[in-house]
């Protein structure tokens, strides 16, 4: 059993006004020091497959087809083995 | 004659009776709903993907609904030269399944908009605008969060060239302004047509423009032209001049 971790983040083209409008919450809050705040996603899932190798192609192939739309968005993934 | 109109529901459309009742009620064409479960949509000559929230726009607008069951079908009958025009959510699910180019994000003013828009009709002569005269101005409503549309210079070289920007956002002259755009779309796109011209897909809401009852009909004109394309589609010309405009009757055009 393997556990992936997938962050989706919008490509540094695309402009963000949510993390522009968290910046300003951030500099509300003091911390003027801060900046180029943007969002993204945190994706986790369990893949139940024999190898390390299928579970890391499977998390590559959800990520591309689904997770990220690749017009907009950038994935990068992290595949752990987990206890059974 | 009366056109077969599909109007695709998915968990969470919301738009779906409207475009359903401007086609059959309004238009006087023959309409179904079909649930986005079926994997056939039978015969039928327009597709419609209506407006709405489909899948709760969890993860990205339409990015859930693009893998519906009913859009293996779309995809083929689009790809099959078959006309298809995406509303709002509509849109952004077309742009999800690769039938239009772009993505629509969320309004850059973060807040949703909900308000009469004047659109610039850009290219008139698209089977969803031959109504329309090039530089006519529209007025139809928008209600979304994520309408703005973004594509890399690329492609919006390309949209330009090839005319398949069909709305833009303008003033009530006609200027495009930054002040007429209510969502941040590049360019002031409102609505684009995918190159060989049976796709189109727009953020504003026609079937929300079509009954006199609500005070606004210039979204019956894309309606009509869609109506108007068919004839032409089936009618042979002496002189094949792709203008001359025949009307049948009872077709109510």
């Amino acid at each position: 059993m393997f556990h992936s971790k997938i962050l989706v983040t919008l490509k540094r083209s695309i402009l963000d006004p949510q993390g522009k409008a968290v910046e300003h919450g951030v500099h509300s809050l003091g911390y003027v020091s801060v900046k180029n705040v943007r969002i993204g996603k945190y994706v986790e899932m369990d893949v139940d497959v024999p190898t390390k190798g299928e579970a890391e192609r499977i998390t590559r192939e959800v990520s591309q087809k689904l997770l990220a739309n690749p017009v907009m968005e950038d994935f990068a993934f992290t595949v752990e083995e987990v206890g059974s | 004659m009366k056109l077969k109109f599909a109007v695709v529901v998915f968990p969470g459309s919301n738009c779906d009776h409207d475009a359903h009742y401007v086609t059959e009620t309004i238009l006087d064409q023959q309409s179904r709903l079909i649930w986005h479960k079926e994997s056939s949509l039978g015969d039928v000559d327009v597709v419609i993907l209506p407006g709405g929230f489909s899948y709760g726009d969890y993860l990205r607008c339409g990015a859930l609904a693009r893998f519906s069951p009913i859009m293996k079908d779309v995809v083929q009958f689009a790809e099959n030269g078959g006309v298809v025009l995406g509303i709002c959510n509509g849109f952004q699910i077309l742009v999800e399944a690769g039938l239009l180019p772009g993505v629509l994000l969320r309004n850059s003013s973060l807040k949703f908009a909900c308000k009469y828009v004047r659109l610039r009709v850009e290219n008139a002569e698209t089977r969803f605008t031959s109504r329309c005269k090039k530089g006519d101005v529209l007025e139809i409503p928008i209600a979304h969060g994520d309408g703005n549309y973004f594509t890399d210079p690329e492609t919006l070289k390309r949209l330009e060239e090839n005319g398949q920007i069909v709305f833009r956002y303008c003033e009530r002259d006609g200027r495009i302004t930054e002040s007429a755009n209510p969502n941040g779309s590049l360019s002031n796109i409102a609505g684009v047509i995918n190159e060989r011209g049976n796709v189109l897909g727009m953020m504003p809401h026609p079937e929300r423009a079509s009954d006199p009852v609500l005070g606004h009909t210039d979204g019956r004109k894309i309606f009509d032209s869609i109506i108007e394309s068919f004839i032409l589609a089936r009618t042979t010309f002496s002189s094949g001049h792709q203008s001359q405009l025949v009307r049948k009757e009872g077709v109510g055009v």
